[in-house]
């Protein structure tokens, strides 16, 4: 590990020790229970029927067959469902005051507005008998024309919502000074102009998403369990839509499996099992299949980036312009409009960027609705930045890492104030990046590409690097503001010394995977001078933790951590108090170390934590004006986002007969601040970069021309297995964040947002000796071998398409591809 | 049809629907929920057991495919309190995150160095392709299965890292 800055203080026992996760044993054993494993006594199982359109006029549903079959209780159509939605499902984030938001029902009524659109549920005493009656109702159609290529949807030839009177949802700038990027783009000795396209990804979390609804009749209250990211913001949206009073409403999120922005959402069939549950005064339950997954659950990416750089004779950069085309999908979810204004700010990457306009479109399309996606904008905007440097550096003719060199922000400008007005805390791009070249060998892999290139053959080795920021930590609740989101970006936390000098922790950050409630067990630990065993970290139920904002965005340790930081701070504060009265000492002379409380001066008068926490039990004997608990609350807006960041080098060989890409070498130096749990952070580190990975090779969500989701399965939809993956070697740097009192920063989608630039670089890095330019992601074997062909015929390689998901002939090469070269894991018949 | 199978070594009779799959069988039958389901095409091994000592992927296998057949599941892993070896591995590595994919992962674990006791990283992850995982990015899936299939003393080892 390399630290740029002092140590923080090292008097810390736990801090930044691999200690091994507190929740492992439960869901090692089985023992955790997953929202589909809750036993829900007398619970009618709910099942979805989906149109099979892509857009289409409902004109009747008949649902008499369907009602007849044993064990069915109940069918609901949309039409039937009106009065039970006091407001269309919810949008956060309004992204203009101008942005159309069509209304969006759990159910549809008169028109669907993409494949998967829910039409009617049955409610059933089996999941069984539910889903065997959605196949008798009978739903007559009449389909409309689809429209799936962004460039088609922008032209407004097909209008999909008629009293929108357009596909176009918004347009949002950002153009801090138009006429300096004019100028630097007249006088730039190079220019470069790219488009990238962003194809749309399944999150595919590996625990589908499931729900239930548990009414209290007598009682009014409702309690819905979700496999949620956010049972917080989840209460307060189903409270609203539902009008069902706040209070009332109790959300519990049990152990969830993943969720990586797919889970960051207030979905259908969550309002659904609800408003069932609540009419009919019956436990209702909802799973969906992964089929019914890639269909309802939303999607991630979808943009076309056109970005353009300016620079002078060295390469120095002046100007960066970027306009973008973003697939909203058929309706607007929970913040899908504002996943592209999170990667705004990054256009201009880690580089002394002085003129800068960003301006988006955000287009609706027949396809499933996108929204947050691991990184959620960042990861594009790091792809876009990070690919137009490599075609600088070829436009200049340089290395890719001197192009870097070059205009990186110098770590003597931090705290630097970036031309988007945001403010970057800290960091060292140049370490990062002398660093990991150091790691991975860089100038020998160069040299060994030179000597293998002069050789010639078939086999060609590329070498990809990619520098990130990721602008994380959501977020500052005034930024939110200027954003025009509608929530806060605070965290609260509670913690609180029971009788025992036990410390019960509770936190508005929610896990799904993180292992939240080892790393706060250290942190509270620290500095309560108590063992982390003795600290139970209490999530995801709005009864037990009625105040949060929830997981996402990085954002769990550097706001929900420094909320519980600061909490047990309030509680050493108070605590000094009670110490001091009982010592008969001023709180001014009491120091407080390793769970003790000791008189400065008087090294025999003492008190431990464990004696403080007693004595404001009993109450006997507290100052005046004293309340009887040792807890405290605190609930913390950051400062500012929190700035990782890093660089990733990717060596991959592609064997031009073939198209097929082998990463041979993959290394990552990432610095995301103090660590508080280095094994959690490798962790996070290692599924974030094979995210990103996969979306560069493996992954994408193909539509046909008539809106037919053609990826619907694991069985098409290729997300990578151990077989396919290579290993990684990481280190870190140690950049302490100034802005909050443990110096830490986010990480959670930092892997992601470096990789996938990386490996592209490496794939057209690889192919430009053979006249290749750009190659669309995945690059499959597929679309890498029709690169190279377009190339040898003289256009550029694979010239992007206007759409952002693959058009059906490629669909059906890609298709092709997998099931004759031995898909990765597709040997489910095979036992 | 009327079934007898003995799941983590106690014997159960029950009468099943032809077409009710093994895994719904132990989880929804036998009331196991360590089981977990993924996905509808059996590409995901969430769902993996052992079949008479063999991993399969419970899916693939009717429950009255099982009759007369002794099933093990995630439940049936740790004995007497005792974390079986591979999932101590598991959490040694840190190789797992959400633990959704984690019952099936370690199941199929067990299996590979039932038949190859001592693999190469290279054959622990062609093992593993029949079973996803979207957390880890399998590196320390791999590292846990390698460390199991070492015999490192692994509880030496927490004491010494923790």
């Amino acid at each position: 590990m390399t630290t740029t800055e002092p140590a923080p203080n090292v008097t810390e026992p736990y801090i930044g020790t691999r200690m091994l996760r507190r929740e492992d044993p439960a869901l090692l054993t089985g023992e955790a229970r997953f929202t589909a494993d809750l036993d829900l006594p007398g619970a009618l199982h709910m099942a979805i029927l989906r149109s099979p359109f892509a857009h289409a006029r409902i004109t009747s549903i008949d649902t008499t067959e369907a009602s007849a079959l044993p064990g069915v209780e109940h069918i609901f159509t949309g039409a039937d469902l009106t009065s039970c939605w006091a407001t269309p499902m919810p949008c956060a984030w309004p992204v203009t005051e101008e942005m159309k938001n069509p209304p969006h029902y759990p159910l549809a009524v008169d028109k669907v507005h993409y494949a998967g659109d829910g039409v009617a549920v049955v409610l059933a005493r089996s999941d069984k008998e539910a889903r065997d009656a959605l196949d008798l109702i009978e739903v007559d159609y009449e389909p409309l024309e689809a429209v799936t290529d962004l460039e088609d949807a922008l032209s407004d030839r097909v209008v999909i919502h008629e009293d929108l009177g357009t596909n176009h949802s918004y347009r949002w700038e950002l153009h801090p000074d138009d006429d300096a990027v004019d100028k630097a783009f007249a006088e730039a000795v190079h220019t470069v102009k790219e488009r990238y396209v962003q194809q749309r990804l399944l999150p595919m979390f590996m625990e589908p998403r499931a729900c239930a609804a548990v009414p209290q009749p007598f009682g009014g209250d409702i309690t819905l369990y979700s496999a949620t990211q956010i049972p917080h913001i989840l209460k307060v949206m189903v409270a609203v839509t539902l009008a069902i009073p706040e209070h009332q409403v109790r959300v519990v999120a049990p152990s969830v499996g993943g969720g990586f922005g797919g889970k960051l959402d207030v979905y259908a069939d969550e309002l659904l099992v609800t408003a069932l549950a609540h009419k009919l005064k019956v436990p209702v339950r909802w799973v969906e299949e992964r089929s019914e997954n890639a269909q309802g659950t939303i999607h991630g990416r979808g943009q076309i980036q056109d970005i353009e750089l300016a620079a002078d004779a060295a390469g120095k950069v002046t100007a960066v312009r970027v306009e973008l085309i973003a697939d909203m999908g058929g309706y607007l979810q929970l913040i899908t409009p504002g996943i592209p204004l999170l990667g705004a700010f990054l256009y201009c990457g880690v580089y002394d960027v002085a003129a800068f306009s960003f301006g988006c479109t955000g287009i609706f399309t027949t396809m499933t609705p996108t929204d947050a996606y691991r990184g959620a904008g960042r990861p594009e905007a790091t792809y876009a930045i990070e690919r137009a440097m490599d075609a600088l550096a070829t436009e200049v003719g340089i290395d890719p890492a001197e192009i870097r060199m070059r205009n990186f922000i110098r770590k003597d400008q931090f705290p630097y104030t970036a031309v988007t007005g945001l403010e970057y805390d800290s960091g060292d791009h140049v370490l990062a990046l002398a660093t990991c070249k150091e790691l991975v060998g860089y100038d020998e892999r160069r040299a060994e590409q030179e000597r293998r290139r002069a050789e010639g053959g078939t086999k060609h080795l590329g070498i990809g690097v990619s520098s990130y920021f990721e602008m994380c930590g959501l977020a500052p609740s005034r930024v939110l503001a200027s954003l025009n989101y509608s929530a806060g970006g605070w965290e609260a936390a509670t913690v609180r010394v029971l009788p025992t000098n036990k410390i019960q922790v509770v936190t508005g950050a929610t896990p799904h995977g993180q292992g939240h409630e080892t790393s706060w067990s250290m942190i509270v630990a620290d500095r309560l001078g108590v063992a982390p065993e003795d600290v139970d970290v209490l999530h995801s139920d709005t009864a037990i933790s009625p105040l949060g904002l929830d997981t996402y965005g990085s954002r769990s340790l550097s706001v929900g951590g420094i909320a519980i930081t600061m909490a047990c701070d309030r509680v050493i504060e108070k605590a000094k108090r009670i110490a001091a009265h009982q010592l008969e000492a001023s709180p001014d002379d009491l120091e407080f170390s390793g769970g003790e409380f000791t008189v400065r001066g008087s090294p025999d008068k003492t008190m431990p934590l464990a004696g403080v926490a007693f004595a404001a039990f009993t109450a006997h004997d507290l100052p005046d004006g004293e309340e009887p608990n040792l807890e405290a609350h605190v609930t913390y807006d950051p400062p500012n986002f929190s700035w990782p960041f890093g660089t990733h080098i990717c060596v991959v060989e592609i064997d031009e007969e073939t198209g097929q890409v082998d990463v041979l070498q993959y290394g990552a130096v990432d610095d995301c601040g103090n660590q508080i749990n280095p094994l959690i952070v490798e962790g996070q580190l290692h599924g974030g970069i094979i995210q990103g990975l996969a979306q560069a090779l493996f992954e994408e969500v193909v539509y046909d021309a008539d809106g037919n989701l053609q990826t619907s399965t694991l069985a098409e939809y290729l997300v990578p297995s151990a077989a396919d993956v290579p290993h990684m070697t990481l280190k870190s740097t140690v950049t302490p964040s100034p802005t909050n009192p443990l110096g830490v920063k986010g990480v959670g989608e930092a892997g992601t947002i470096g990789s996938a630039p990386a490996v592209m670089n490496a794939v057209v890095d690889a192919l430009r000796p053979l006249g290749v330019t750009n190659v669309l992601m995945p690059a499959s074997p597929v679309k890498v071998w029709t690169a190279i062909q377009e190339a040898r015929s003289g256009g550029h390689g694979a010239s992007p398409t206007g759409t952002a998901s693959a058009p059906n002939a490629e669909a059906e090469s890609a298709t092709r591809w997998r099931t004759s070269e031995a898909s990765p894991h597709d040997n489910g018949g095979d036992q | 049809m009327q079934i007898q199978v003995s799941v983590n070594g106690r014997s159960q009779a029950h009468d099943v629907e032809p077409r009710l799959l093994l895994v719904h069988y132990i989880r929804e039958v036998v009331g196991l929920t360590g089981t977990n389901v993924g996905c509808d095409t059996s590409s995901c091994g969430a769902c993996t057991v052992h079949l008479d000592g063999e991993a399969v992927k419970s899916c693939t296998v009717l429950a009255v495919q099982a009759d007369g057949a002794e099933v093990t599941t995630i439940e049936g892993m740790a004995t007497d309190g005792q974390l079986h070896p591979m999932q101590e591995a598991f959490r040694q590595c840190h190789g797992l995150q959400c633990g959704y994919c984690t019952p099936g992962m370690v199941m199929a674990a067990t299996s590979l160095l039932d038949e190859n006791p001592d693999p190469t990283e290279a054959e622990v992850r062609e093992g593993l392709e029949g079973n996803l995982c979207r957390c880890t990015g399998y590196q320390n899936i791999v590292a846990s299965v390698l460390r199991c299939a070492s015999g490192v003393d692994i509880r030496s080892h927490e004491e010494a890292t923790a």
